[in-house]
C-alpha cells in the first residue's frame, strides 16, 4: 500500500489551520474538477484532493493521520502500525461520507469503508451510479460507423466488502455520422445497483483522433486542396480524397486561393442529418527551375498585366 | 468454443431527439423541482409552455449532469452553475479553434 501525503496533495504545510485546509481544498477542487479541467489526470487529482480533504477537515481523523509523522513520502510503501487508531473514535462507525467509492486502499485501511458496513446493517435500495468515459475514434469510423471494444475500469465491491477496480470489457456500436463531443448513452451499462435496483447508465463521449488530411467542424469535414496556378485559372477535374474514398471534383476556371467547394453528403451524415465535405483551394506556385521556366513567368508578366494590389492604392 | 460478441447499440444524445420532463428526470436522476429551477436560471430552455408540454433536447442531459456535479462538488449555486456552463462552453469552442491554428 502506498502512503498518501494529504498535505502535499492540497499543497499546504502540516501546520495549516482548518480554514487554510478548506481554502486549499476548494482551490484544488476547482482546478481539477473533471468538468472544468482538461488535464489528463484531472479526475485522479480531483479524487485525491477529495480524499485528502475528507481526512484533514475532520480534526479526529487529521490527528490520527498526523500520528504517522512527517517523514513519509507520497507513494512510499506503507503499513499502518498495529493499534495505531487506539484512542480515536471514528473507527467502527467507518467512513460514512456520501461517496467513498474510489478512495484509495490507504484511506480505506485507515478509516474503513462506509458502503460495505451500511450494506450489511440494513438492506437499502439504490440505482447504480452512472459512469462517464471518453472514447477516441478515427474520422473514418465516425463517417461510416464502426464497432468497437473498449475496456473501462470500474470500482466493484468484492465478497469481503472491499472496493477493487476491475476491468470491464464492452462491445459497442459507433453509429454512422457521430460528431465530436456527442455522447452515447448505454442504458444499464453503468455501475451495478444496490439491493436489486437497476444499474446506472454509461455515457460515452466521442473525441476524434487527429487526422493528417481532414478535420471536422460539427458535421462538416474540411480538406485543404493544393492546386497549380493553371488548374486554378483554366479549371480542372481533379481526384480528391474524401472519408468515403476518392471522388472527381471539377475546379471552376478562375478559382482563387481560399475558394471553398462543397461536396454534399460527404461529411458526417446520419439518416436525418447531412454533413458535407468542404474543400478549400490553396494555390501552390511552382518555383522556376531553369531558364525556360523563368521565361514562362516573364512572358506571363509581359502578356498579362495585372495588379493584385490595386485596392491598396499602390 | 467461440464466444458470440454482442455489440451494444446506445442512444446518441443529439439535438434532434426530444424528451419529456419525466424522461429527463429519470435519465439524470434528479427531481422535477430542480429542472424547474434550472429552467428559471436559463440553464435549460425547453420547447413548450407548460411542464406537460416541455420537450428537451438530449443535449440537456449533459447540462443537467454537469450542473449537478458542479453544485455538489464545488458548492456552486444555480446562478453560478449557469454562468460556469456558459463559460465552459465558450472555453471549449476557443480551445477547438486554437487547435486549428
Amino acid at each position: 500500500m502506498e502512503y498518501k501525503d494529504y498535505y502535499q496533495i492540497l499543497g499546504i504545510t502540516r501546520d495549516a489551520t482548518q480554514d487554510q485546509i478548506k481554502q486549499a481544498y476548494r482551490k484544488v477542487a476547482r482546478k481539477y474538477h473533471p468538468d472544468v479541467s482538461k488535464e489528463r489526470d484531472a479526475e485522479a487529482q480531483f479524487k485525491n484532493a477529495g480524499e485528502a480533504y475528507e481526512v484533514l477537515k475532520d480534526p479526529e481523523k487529521r490527528a490520527a493521520y498526523d500520528k504517522f509523522g512527517a517523514n513519509w513520502r507520497d507513494g512510499q510503501d506503507f503499513e499502518p502500525p498495529p493499534n495505531w487508531d487506539a484512542g480515536f473514535e471514528f473507527r467502527g462507525a467507518g467512513y460514512a461520507g456520501e461517496d467513498a467509492t474510489g478512495f484509495s486502499d490507504f484511506f480505506e485501511s485507515l478509516f474503513g469503508h462506509g458502503h460495505s458496513d451500511r450494506q450489511r446493517q440494513h438492506v437499502f435500495k439504490m440505482k447504480g451510479e452512472d459512469q462517464h468515459a471518453k472514447i477516441i475514434i478515427s474520422l473514418a469510423d465516425a463517417y461510416s460507423g464502426a464497432k468497437q471494444t473498449l475496456t473501462l475500469t470500474r470500482p466493484a465491491v468484492d465478497d469481503s466488502g472491499h472496493v477493487r477496480t476491475t476491468p470491464h470489457r464492452l462491445h459497442v456500436v459507433i453509429p454512422q455520422g457521430i460528431t465530436e463531443g456527442q455522447r452515447i448513452r448505454l442504458e444499464g451499462q453503468g455501475l451495478p445497483g444496490y439491493g436489486g435496483s437497476p444499474p446506472g447508465d454509461l455515457f460515452l463521449e466521442i473525441a476524434f483522433q487527429e487526422d493528417r488530411l481532414f478535420h471536422a467542424e460539427k458535421r462538416d469535414i474540411h480538406l485543404t486542396l493544393p492546386i497549380t496556378p493553371w488548374e486554378a485559372a483554366l479549371g480542372a477535374a481533379l481526384t480528391v480524397p474524401t472519408l468515403g474514398g476518392n471522388v472527381q471534383v471539377k475546379i471552376p476556371p478562375g478559382s482563387q486561393s481560399g475558394k471553398k467547394l462543397r461536396l454534399k453528403g460527404k461529411g458526417l451524415s446520419t439518416g436525418s442529418q447531412r454533413g458535407d465535405q468542404i474543400i478549400t483551394l490553396y494555390i501552390v506556385v511552382p518555383e522556376p527551375k531553369n531558364e525556360e521556366q523563368r521565361n514562362l513567368y516573364a512572358t506571363m508578366a509581359e502578356k498579362m498585366p495585372f495588379n493584385p494590389r490595386s485596392e491598396l492604392g499602390t | 468454443m467461440t464466444e458470440q460478441i454482442v455489440y451494444i447499440q446506445g442512444v446518441v444524445l443529439n439535438e434532434e431527439t426530444r424528451c419529456t420532463l419525466t424522461d429527463l428526470c429519470r435519465l439524470c436522476g434528479v427531481t422535477a423541482e430542480l429542472i424547474h429551477d434550472m429552467i428559471e436560471e436559463g440553464i435549460l430552455s425547453p420547447e413548450g409552455h407548460s411542464p406537460q408540454e416541455w420537450r428537451f433536447t438530449l443535449i440537456a442531459i449533459k447540462r443537467v449532469q454537469t450542473a449537478v456535479r458542479l453544485q455538489h462538488d464545488l458548492r456552486i449555486n444555480l446562478p453560478g452553475c449557469a454562468l460556469a456552463l456558459e463559460l465552459l462552453e465558450e472555453l471549449e469552442e476557443l480551445r477547438r479553434l486554437s487547435q486549428r491554428s
